[in-house]
């Protein structure tokens, strides 16, 4: 649990404390220089300079930046929607189980990147938002945003319907029912603390699936637009220029893969922690 | 069992028909219009010749007037013609469908029987170093970017030391079985890496809740060999769990061929959906993407049966 949180933590802070790496290189993330493009690692530039001239650990911390953001944001969003899905589905029981989960395991199995391609290639303008709202780098975020949410969302519902079967069934619930609490009461006060375990399990699984879905997306062309950059659409650039500058792919891939796999082991160690019983993902 | 397919099969239709809806509403909705591109392709076009073009393709027309005159054809096996191929979408589905489906089979027949092997290995000796050494790699293939690992064996062994053709299905000229095969393993290597990871982990854990089972203690102490314990009493119950999640997983290996069918300019579905939705190929997209929809539902399906043969307390009635 340590290793993952300390790589995640490093990570995270490096993309933070970005500016002031910048300021202590003296070097502008955003800053071209065609003169010294594709050049190896010095002093200046620790990881050389893109196709550009930028310099790259300074564009790799910056693309982190948005990545994590995106990661967390959908996370979190995901999981709230998981959650309201999985506590009703658990406690309600019935048609209204039947149905949540059937939908829930039918967005599971469906071809969902095909399907997100569809999505993300809509044009905001036919729905009625202006070309200046559009082309905002914050309208671009959450759109991406949106997208992962929308398959982001079964882990904590699966999870979160899973400890509401069992919470249901202790004795406070019965006290709670018997005196007569109405159901957004039990859900919220009762039911929901006992649930906050796999809900932060499942949230923390999820921030690596959605980094990796951002990542597919902005590689394909979908995801991330300039002036913003992520690792996905900066792996996009750099397959471009692959026969001149292989590294230039190399780094970010490294980085969505240390950052996935991070969080896919803190995941996992939480979910030990929580419930050392539970082996369903080995 | 057979009423439970039945059923299983109009909920396939039902979401089927319901997705063709959303699709084909959300299409107009992409940037771009089939009639403005043909009017970009010809100046001379008048106010008139637009206005004709518009009445002739119905896109004049209320949306849902539109779909349902589609969905009419469509049930008549008339699917449209293709912008970006110049041919009619069955035409052009049906050859892709099968490029996909011989990448689909080989990657997840190599994933799952690699699965098998490193799952029941690692799952008997619980903790060990070979344990150990699994899980992590598991975790590592989780998380590992399919495009950023076809881009790295691209690097590698195409560009770098020159082994395996980068892309395509076979060199042009020369479609012997040979070629073909070379052209597959870059692509099939890249999706079976990229699912054998989950799956890995699936078979290890069902196969340590297998093991872990009364039934496996009472036949060793009957004297049942190591090997008939482990393949014929632990595997088949095993197998029971392993069945519905990787039925839950066929979406996922279709997801990932599309990302490494695009990688490896592998002329299957996956790339035709990518090309056909970024190039306003409305008739192409739709039909592509309910292809693949029907494929992994029906592979699910299939999975589902396998679930109610292998474990005989469950019945489907």
């Amino acid at each position: 649990m340590r290793f993952p949180l300390f790589l995640l933590g490093a990570i995270a802070a490096a993309a933070l404390a970005a500016p002031l790496i910048a300021l202590l290189l003296g070097a502008d993330p955003a800053a071209v220089d065609l003169l010294d493009r594709f050049a190896g690692p010095s002093a200046a530039h620790p990881l050389g300079t893109d196709e550009l001239g930028r310099d790259m650990l300074l564009r790799l911390l910056e693309g982190g930046r948005v990545s994590l953001t995106i990661g967390l944001a959908a996370a979190v969003a995901a999981a709230a929607i998981g959650m309201a899905v999985g506590l009703l589905a658990g406690y309600l029981g019935g048609w209204t189980d039947r149905i949540l989960m059937r939908l829930t395991d039918g967005v599971i199995a469906l071809p969902l990147l095909p399907l997100l391609i569809v999505f993300a290639a809509l044009d905001l303008e036919k729905l009625g938002l202006s070309a200046r709202i559009t082309e905002l780098p914050a309208t671009n975020v959450l759109r991406i945003v949106a997208l992962t949410v929308l398959v982001g969302w079964t882990t904590a519902a699966r999870l979160v319907r899973g400890a509401t079967l069992v919470t249901r069934q202790r004795d406070f619930i019965r006290a709670a029912q018997s005196l007569g609490a109405g159901t957004p009461h039990i859900l919220l006060r009762h039911i929901l603390p006992n649930v906050l375990a796999p809900l932060v399990v499942a949230t923390t699984l999820s921030v690596g699936d959605i980094i990796l879905l951002e990542s597919v997306l902005s590689f394909l062309g979908l995801g991330v637009q300039p002036p913003l950059a992520s690792w996905g659409s900066m792996l996009s650039n750099a397959q471009e220029v692959i026969a001149t500058a292989p590294l230039l792919a190399v780094y970010p891939g490294a980085m969505i893969f240390l950052t996935v796999i991070a969080c896919n082991l803190l995941g996992d160690a939480l979910l030990r922690r929580f419930d050392p019983r539970d082996l369903a993902r080995g | 069992m057979i009423r439970f397919a039945a059923v299983r099969l109009v909920e396939i239709a039902v979401t089927l028909a319901l997705m063709s809806l959303v699709i084909y509403g959300l299409i107009g909705l992409m940037p771009g219009d089939p009639i403005d591109l043909m009017r970009t392709a010809d100046p001379h076009m008048t106010a008139a010749d637009l206005a004709r073009l518009k009445s002739l393709y119905g896109v004049d027309r209320p949306l849902l007037l539109r779909y349902w005159a589609w969905a009419q054809a469509a049930l008549g096996g008339d699917l449209g013609y293709s912008r970006l191929f110049s041919a009619p979408v069955t035409a052009t589905l049906l050859p892709r469908l099968g490029n996909s489906l011989v990448l689909l089979g080989s990657s997840f027949g190599l994933a799952f029987g690699l699965a098998l092997a490193l799952g029941i290995a690692a799952a008997r000796r619980p903790r060990s170093w070979f344990d150990r050494i699994v899980n992590f790699a598991c975790f590592a293939g989780v998380s590992l970017p399919t495009f950023w690992l076809a881009l790295i064996l691209i690097l590698v062994f195409a560009a770098g030391l020159g082994w395996l053709p980068a892309s395509g299905i076979a060199t042009i000229g020369n479609g012997n079985l040979g070629d073909r095969l070379r052209h597959l393993v870059l692509p099939v290597a890249a999706l079976t890496i990229a699912n054998l990871g989950i799956y890995t982990r699936y078979v290890r854990a069902a196969m340590r809740d297998a093991l872990a089972q009364d039934h496996i203690r009472t036949a060793r102490a009957k004297g049942a060999s190591e090997a008939r314990v482990i393949w014929h009493h632990a595997l088949r119950s095993a197998l029971v769990p392993i069945a519905t999640i990787v039925a839950l997983s066929f979406g996922g290996l279709v997801s990932g061929a599309l990302v490494t069918e695009t990688m490896f300019a592998y002329p299957g579905m996956g790339k035709l959906i990518f090309d056909a939705v970024m190039g306003n190929d409305y008739n192409l997209a739709l039909a592509a993407l309910l292809l693949a929809t029907a494929v992994t539902m029906i592979a699910n399906l299939a999975a589902d049966l396998a679930y109610a043969w292998l474990d005989p307390r469950v019945s489907y009635r």
